[in-house]
């Protein structure tokens, strides 16, 4: 039994739930059985890769649908060992080039010219070129990037490039004015509680609307995750009520709760506390910009009108920082304590102006 | 189902291969070549506006010597389009065996440069062609986007270059000068492409457009060439992208938009008047919005930068403070941070600059 995400992941350009004009201009452009390298950008669950996927299918037929998982070697110029995953059909392959951090050059350079390089015997019966599709392509080196340049150009007669990626402002410019940009917006709370409702009705469930658009403005937009949390409920409770917990990740709920303990006392001690449960957070593999987003969204909350200026310049400060910096924690640490100063302040000039 | 299909794609090619006439096959496959390469400019006379470079170019290209070159300049200006139809006008059919070019795809570590490019070198070559016809009696090694290359390796080529004059020349590419170290700088002779200007743009674009047989609004070029900043690669590329969308509609200003990027103008005015209301929370919900709406960051600074330079609300001092918080948040981005956070802190800038006014 698969997921429901996976389950009714629409597998034609025909069959899309949302943006269809969009859709059709994709269709249109596949039609001549060509296209031009792609950027297709977004934030996350707002349907990038399920474009990309049709967008093959409608190119190659249902074969696209037979994947493996190839593992590949490389060597870096100083002889250091490099293995990726690769996820191919026989049309195309899927690599994430970042994870093998800073040698994502070399595997750029190696296994798109080996791709590249492979003329189809017979292009009669098949398209004359692969596709490669490049997954979080903001998340690749300056090197790798610039490398990508004159590979597009060059090898353009036998390979295609997708890249997908969450935003185009790591991407450098050489890169974007060769690809044809395509911005998949997330689904708007409406469209998510559509497609909600018609995942239950095709699994004989019966799903109040209430219940579908406090889902749907949890979720954020994100439809993958809405779908998640629907099945989530089903599991919880069924049949399902107007007025049933929509259930949030446990560690949404800590983070509320180490937010509310900041609030709650400014002091060397608290501070002592919150570090051991924000170590928690990152022991569980919480991403450190998602723990200090979390905490901001908790934090502004009972805070003033000025005071929130201050704390978001603050934390867009130290958010910062824990991009260049190597380790997370000093610097979460560092915007707690921050906020922390800055919220006593506050407190300790609202008493003075009372007396 | 495959099997099927297999069959069936079978059959139509076989009634092609009937078809006598192989240029059916030949023009379908023109159709897809990306129309960069197809409209490269062939010969030096066809570079549009680099007057100073077809000159020397064109000195060399009836005898006289050719200096090592160095040429930088933003992208799609034609720096590589010129110095590859030059090697082609004076090396013709041996063009291959004359010119090694290596880019930044290429490894091109200090090791390449000791063995490759110096063996490269090494070879000598004759002032005649195989036909007897004279040809210059060098090689040409193009170092495409030079400044890519480790400082290490741009040394290693210091001697090089000049030991092996008699019979190599070598043209760097580039986009930043200040990239490539002083010895080699001084090496070659420096030329700048410039920025194109529109009405080049505006020519080339329409000559393709008529090539080509599309519609075209005059609306839609002014897009592009806003949109391309004097990028001619750019330009084109986004032309056919939108030709490939619409297939056989005639294109838009609204299109080449959509192609580009470009945020729409009332969504940045609808966040300038969400700042005047002083609202924290209105804030917060339309920056999330924008987020969610796919909008990249970079683009919206940029856009917002236009639009707030401006602004008759805001007196020059507000002006300098935004601008400068923009500086920093551009720089941010650069470096990886956040978007959502960096933006938020942008506007509440702008925020408190419409609001203090007020007071």
């Amino acid at each position: 039994m698969s997921l429901w995400v996976d389950k009714y992941r629409p597998t034609s350009l025909n069959k899309l739930d949302y943006h269809k004009s969009q859709a059709a201009h994709l269709k249109n452009l596949v039609a001549g059985g060509d296209f031009p390298h792609l950027l297709v950008y977004g934030p996350s669950g707002s349907g990038k890769k399920t474009r990309i996927m049709c967008i093959l299918k409608e190119l190659y037929g249902p074969g696209v649908e037979k994947l493996r998982i190839e593992q590949h070697h490389f060597t870096t110029p100083s002889k250091k060992k490099l293995e990726i995953s690769t996820i191919s059909s026989n049309y195309h392959i899927e690599v994430n080039p970042s994870d093998v951090g800073n040698n994502d050059r070399v595997v750029i350079q190696e296994l798109i010219k080996t791709v590249a390089q492979v003329n189809q015997l017979e292009t009669s019966t098949q398209r004359e070129f692969k596709v490669v599709l490049l997954t979080e392509v903001d998340r690749l080196t300056k090197d790798a990037q610039h490398a990508l340049r004159r590979t597009m150009e060059k090898y353009m007669s036998t390979c295609r490039l997708i890249l997908c990626c969450n935003s185009t402002s790591k991407v450098i410019p050489a890169i974007k004015s060769r690809c044809l940009g395509i911005r998949v917006a997330a689904p708007s709370i409406d469209e998510v509680c559509q497609v909600l409702q018609m995942v239950c009705k095709k699994e004989g469930l019966n799903l109040p609307g209430e219940l579908a658009r406090r889902i749907a403005e949890k979720s954020n937009r994100n439809l993958r995750k809405a779908l998640l949390m629907c099945e989530a409920c089903r599991v919880q409770q069924y049949p399902f009520s107007a007025d049933q917990t929509v259930s949030e990740p446990d560690w949404e709920v800590y983070l509320k709760e180490t937010a509310h303990m900041i609030v709650q006392q400014q002091s060397p001690k608290r501070l002592f506390e919150v570090r051991g449960r924000l170590y928690e957070l990152l022991t569980h593999c919480i991403p450190a910009d998602v723990i200090m987003k979390g905490l901001l969204q908790n934090l502004i909350n009972s805070c003033d009108g000025e005071l929130k200026t201050e704390v978001i310049q603050t934390a867009a400060y130290y958010e910062h920082r824990l991009q260049l910096g190597q380790k997370s924690i000093y610097h979460l640490e560092a915007f707690v304590a921050k906020f922390m100063a800055i919220y006593k302040r506050f407190l300790e000039e609202g008493i003075a102006d009372i007396f | 189902m495959q099997a099927f299909l297999k069959t069936g794609n079978l059959g139509t090619v076989s009634k092609d291969k009937v078809d006598p006439g192989t240029s059916k096959g030949n023009k379908e496959k023109n159709k897809h070549v990306p129309w960069v390469e197809k409209y490269r400019p062939r010969c030096v006379d066809d570079v549009a506006y680099q007057e100073e470079v077809v000159v020397v170019l064109k000195k060399s290209l009836q005898g006289s010597d050719l200096p090592n070159l160095l040429f930088y300049g933003p992208p799609g200006t034609g720096k590589t389009s010129t110095i590859l139809a030059a090697s082609r006008e004076l090396f013709g059919d041996m063009f291959k065996t004359r010119v090694l070019e290596l880019n930044a795809s290429d490894e091109r570590g200090i090791n390449v440069i000791r063995e490759k490019v110096k063996t490269f070198s090494q070879q000598s070559a004759s002032s005649v062609r195989p036909d007897g016809k004279p040809c210059p009696p060098f090689k040409i090694v193009i170092l495409d986007e030079a400044d890519s290359m480790t400082g290490a390796a741009q040394a290693a080529l210091r001697r090089t270059m000049e030991k092996q004059s008699k019979t190599t020349r070598f043209c760097l590419i580039c986009n930043y000068v200040s990239r490539i170290i002083e010895p080699i700088a001084s090496r070659c002779a420096k030329f700048r492409f410039k920025p194109l200007t529109e009405d080049i743009l505006v020519k080339r674009l329409r000559q393709i457009c008529d090539n080509e047989e599309i519609e075209c609004d005059d609306d839609a070029l002014t897009g592009l060439l806003y949109t391309s900043e004097g990028d001619l690669r750019k330009a084109i590329t986004f032309l056919q992208s939108a030709t490939r969308l619409k297939s056989g509609d005639r294109i838009t200003q609204a299109d080449i938009y959509n192609i580009a990027g470009v945020i729409p103008n009332d969504v940045i005015d609808s966040l300038l008047t969400t700042c005047r209301f002083n609202s924290y929370e209105k804030l917060q919900n339309f920056v999330q919005d924008i987020m969610n709406e796919g909008h990249p960051a970079s683009q919206l600074i940029l856009q917002l930068h236009d639009t707030v330079v401006q602004l008759d609300e805001l007196g020059d001092k507000q002006k300098s403070v935004v601008m400068e918080k923009l500086a920093v948040v551009d720089k941010c981005l650069m470096d990886g941070a956040d978007e959502f956070l960096q933006l938020m802190a942008l506007c509440s800038t702008i925020m408190q600059q419409f609001c203090c006014k007020n007071i």
